[in-house]
């Protein structure tokens, strides 16, 4: 496309903006999390490890990590089982009710967070099912399944169904035919899926403060316990920046597999 | 009953059929896609369906490969019903149209696929492996990805791959349609000559009618789920049985009711091919076994090998008449449009074919041979 010196400026500049814009919040967070002063005074007074040693030391950002870590996980994994069997059930075949059904999965990530809270909390309730991680898990896996189901119903529909037939020409039975050809076909799929369906529920706040257990802090719990504290700012800084900085892994690697992904369809489709 | 038209160089035994098609119908919904088709492929044949698209050609062999359930019928490979197995019990291999090769593998795991699958001893399968990259010249490439190669190459890989399993029937669905026109005759002669070297049977997919005539022992000729007929490339052309075999496989002149009457006494329906009429010069008189028409000259077409002159009849027969560029300069004499000429064809080239309405049991073969 051709566009004139100006023009070509204008977009520069307009680009950068918004990159400052996305990314300067979390660099004056990075900044204060190494700063003298404890409060968010800019611009800053010196430079101190102070606030990173004593997040070390503290209990409860680690607690909070490792519980989100353990729900992002349960999460994560019962919609991958969930939501790739749907997935194959509602591309592979044609069934009576096959609409509403895969309009009832993707549904859950539509709803407002605050309706799906207060539902699975009179749910629970009315069952007498005491708060729990297993009430915090099924309550995440309701939108992590959607996260996945659509990663892998779009795989399955790219896959040339030529592929599964050659398969079983060339003397594949069923297991085979996925073990070797679809299951490798879908691998970056399913794995990109679950990376997105753990960050969802890693910085999930609203159902999580329904649904999980009072003693039962994640993440994003603490950071809202802990964000008015003034004694606390400084810690919370630096949990934030090293969070984000933990965080730049699974999305690296989400993009190279889907990268990877993208190169898929092109030969399947060559 | 359409195995009635059935050349005299089919061995009539049906113990020697490598694929035995019998009475298949397959319906999808309120479609009828192959209609009441009875077919015999004897061993070792390079045998095409050819078609139009939607002619039921390619449903015909994903029936055979297993892929499609007929409605009704049977199928035997080899003497044995396997019309209810499933594709990876059937011992057919299939060389899909868009080759289908698994991205994720390399050339040589893909060509090894069959043999992985089949359990077969890994030396074994090396030695195979090895033996079929040689058998379609692509020794050295046995480590690229199938996205690294050109399309004449995925297309020889898609062959590798399912001859490393000598199985006993190949079945190919269009393999060149996706090549450009050059490749394609290469291909053409190559596959031809890979058929004859491992003495497989083939059963070929086309709707190129040249490619049809070129490669084929036997074609059977598909047009809305039916076989209207079944015959030696020559015979096909020579002697075709129905007017759409003779409009599909090459060009036809058509001569029908007061038409056909008049010239060759009999109301029928009469194919002329353009190649067998010629155009009487003035001081030309046809022989005693022509018939001769008047007609004018309507436009005229280079071929390259050939002039197609278009005329129209006195009593409105659109005529096509291919003059040989044969440097005598027949062609340049044909005349300017508007241009009265006089144009004579031998009797004998004028072929009757079937009554169109006639129900298709009672059709009688043009040779006039009956079961």
């Amino acid at each position: 496309m051709y566009l004139s010196r100006p023009a070509r400026w204008c977009l520069r500049i307009w680009c950068a903006l918004v990159l400052v814009v996305l990314y300067a919040p979390i660099v004056y967070v990075a900044r204060l999390s190494v700063n003298t002063a404890k409060n968010f005074a800019w611009p800053p007074s010196g430079f101190t490890l102070t606030w990173w040693q004593r997040a070390y030391h503290e209990p409860g950002p680690r607690l909070a990590l490792l519980h989100s870590a353990q729900t992002g996980l349960w999460a994560a994994g019962i919609a991958l089982v969930l939501g790739t069997l749907a997935a194959f059930a509602l591309t592979r075949h044609s069934f009576f009710g096959r609409t509403p059904i895969s309009l009832a999965v993707v549904l859950p990530i539509a709803l407002p967070g605050i309706v799906t809270a207060i539902a699975l909390l009179s749910a629970f309730q009315r069952l007498g099912i005491d708060l729990s991680l297993e009430t915090l898990v099924v309550a995440h896996a309701t939108f992590c399944v959607v996260i996945v189901y659509n990663n892998v119903a779009a795989r399955l529909r790219r896959l040339a169904p030529s592929l599964e037939e050659a398969s079983a020409d060339l003397g594949g039975d069923p297991f085979q035919t996925f073990r070797f050809v679809t299951f490798p076909m879908m691998r970056s799929a399913l794995l990109a899926g679950g990376l997105l369906a753990f960050a969802l529920s890693f910085d999930e706040i609203i159902v999580t403060t329904f649904t999980a257990a009072p003693s039962y802090k994640t993440l994003p719990l603490w950071f809202a316990d802990n964000f008015s504290r003034p004694n606390a700012i400084p810690v919370v800084n630096v949990v934030a920046t090293f969070v984000v900085l933990a965080s730049t892994i699974p999305v690296y690697l989400a993009q190279r597999i889907s990268d990877g992904a993208a190169t898929f369809s092109a030969e399947t489709r060559g | 009953m359409q195995t009635d038209l059935e050349s005299g160089t089919a061995p009539p035994a049906r113990a020697m059929s490598a694929i035995s098609v019998r009475s298949v119908t397959k319906r999808f919904g309120a479609v009828t896609a192959v209609n009441d088709v009875s077919l015999d492929v004897m061993a070792g044949e390079f045998f095409a369906l050819l078609g139009p698209s939607g002619s039921g050609k390619t449903t015909m062999l994903r029936m055979i490969a297993g892929f499609e359930l007929p409605t009704s019928g049977t199928i035997l490979l080899d003497g044995a019903d396997v019309t209810k197995r499933p594709p990876f019990e059937r011992d057919v291999n299939t060389v899909f149209q868009d080759y289908a090769l698994f991205p994720h593998m390399t050339v040589a795991k893909n060509i090894e696929y069959g043999l992985r699958v089949k359990k077969v001893a890994k030396a074994e399968r090396a030695r195979r492996v090895t033996e079929a990259l040689a058998t379609v010249r692509l020794a050295e490439y046995g480590d690229r990805r199938p996205h690294q190669l050109s399309g004449g190459q995925r297309q020889r890989v898609a062959l590798a791959r399912a001859l490393v399993n000598r199985p006993r029937v190949l079945l190919l669905d269009e393999p060149l349609g996706a090549l450009d026109l050059k490749l394609r005759e290469e291909m053409q002669v190559e596959l031809k000559t890979i058929q004859r070297e491992v003495g497989i049977t083939f059963l070929f997919v086309t709707h190129d009618q040249s490619e049809a005539l070129s490669m084929s022992d036997r074609i059977a000729v598909f047009n809305g789920g039916r076989i209207e007929q079944v015959a030696t490339p020559g015979e096909l052309y020579e002697q075709p049985a129905t007017e759409f075999v003779a409009g599909f496989v090459g060009t036809s002149n058509l001569l029908r009711g007061d038409d056909a009457a008049n010239l060759l006494g009999e109301r029928a329906t009469f194919a002329i091919r353009p190649e067998r009429m010629r155009l009487l010069r003035p001081d030309d008189v046809a022989a005693p076994d022509e018939i001769a028409v008047d007609a004018v000259i309507g436009g005229v077409q280079y071929l390259g090998h050939a002039t197609r002159v278009r005329l129209t009849t006195a009593s409105g027969a659109a005529l096509a008449v291919d003059l040989p560029n044969d440097g005598r300069g027949h062609a340049a004499r044909s005349g300017a449009p508007g241009t009265s000429v006089r144009i004579a064809f031998g009797r004998d080239h004028a072929l009757r074919l079937a009554d169109p309405n006639a129900a298709h049991p009672t059709v009688s073969s043009p040779s006039g041979r009956e079961p």
